[in-house]
């Protein structure tokens, strides 16, 4: 792989179809990442099956940790300074994150949710008669919703930018259509992660 | 988007209320009507003219292995935690039409805006 100019398309609204871009080869999905979420995974299941306390925390602190960080520092800190570049920029910016978020996202969501509602099970916080049932409920609404989003939006425009910056001709109106809603999208499940941290800081320290 | 959030309503649901014994009727109420709009959707879209199906199976195939291989995952957290009965049969339906759904709204996002 090397790096190879793209010509400055005009802003998108004067564009619908961008001046031919030399366009730099990539994976949508990095191949060279699948054996390390094949890894992550089979510790989830491995923690699961044993279903020991530190293995289940350690898990789901790490997953969510890095679910909240990268979904608060995409929507508040990139999200702004993304919108700022030019295209091209953009468009170089683009390629070379998104198909790691491609393999991170759902990797992080799966081991968080299903190290977490083992660990809930362990120390008993799922069960509707514990006195912290109620914070569990609320993570599981805040989750769920955050799920819709990221699931239903945030990662199909994610999908559909990077097939469209494989096309020889990418059109930019298209990816900066794409790339407003991943970021918008990104920015309020950063909100609802907030909340998540109050619930989540409130159970550990109850 | 809204028959993602039915069945997501119906996994909170039952979440919500486990281990105790819990009506099913609200969680199957909603995992019927979210495979009624998924097969709704997927009949609009298949009357939809000039759609960019070959894009849409090209993605949605690998997003469908990546979702199975998730929805597996959750469903073995449910079988190691001796999930029984009727709420394992709704959740694992539940997960089917999730690891069917993702899959759809990724091929349908990527084939509408596509444009050879």
């Amino acid at each position: 792989m090397h790096d190879v100019a793209i010509d400055a398309p005009p802003l998108a609204s004067e564009a619908p179809s961008g001046p031919a871009a030399a366009s730099e080869d990539f994976q949508i999905v990095p191949l060279a990442g699948l054996p390390i979420v094949a890894v992550v995974l089979a510790l989830l299941i491995v923690g699961i099956a044993v279903n020991k306390l530190w293995p289940l925390t350690f898990l789901h602190v790490v997953g969510g940790a890095a679910w909240t960080i990268i979904d608060l520092f995409l929507g508040f800190v990139l999200g702004p300074i993304i919108g700022k570049m030019s295209i091209p920029a953009r468009i170089e910016f683009t390629k070379r994150l998104m198909p790691k978020m491609v393999l991170i996202m759902p990797t992080v969501v799966t081991v968080t949710l299903a190290a977490g509602w083992q660990l809930g099970v362990y120390t008993g916080t799922v069960d509707s008669g514990n006195p912290l049932h109620g914070w569990v409920v609320a993570s599981y609404i805040v989750v769920g919703i955050m799920a819709v989003i990221a699931l239903g939006l945030l990662e199909p425009a994610n999908i559909a930018v990077l097939v469209e910056l494989k096309k020889p001709r990418p059109n930019p109106a298209v990816i900066e259509k794409l790339m407003k809603r991943f970021i918008y999208t990104a920015g309020a499940t950063g909100l609802m992660q907030i909340a998540t941290l109050v619930i989540m800081t409130k159970l550990a320290s109850s | 988007m809204t028959s993602l959030a039915l069945i997501v309503a119906g996994g909170i649901y039952l979440a919500a209320h486990l281990p105790e014994h819990v009506s099913l009727a609200p969680a199957i109420a909603l995992l019927a009507a979210s495979a009624l709009l998924l097969a709704t959707n997927l009949v609009l879209l298949a009357r939809v003219p000039g759609f960019a199906w070959d894009r849409f199976f090209d993605i949605a195939k690998w997003a469908l292995l990546a979702y199975v291989i998730i929805a597996g995952t959750i469903e073995y957290a449910f079988l190691r935690n001796h999930l029984k009965g009727g709420a394992l049969v709704v959740l694992t339906l539940s997960l089917v039409v999730f690891a069917v759904h993702v899959p759809v709204l990724i091929g349908f996002t990527v084939a509408r805006f596509y444009d050879p």
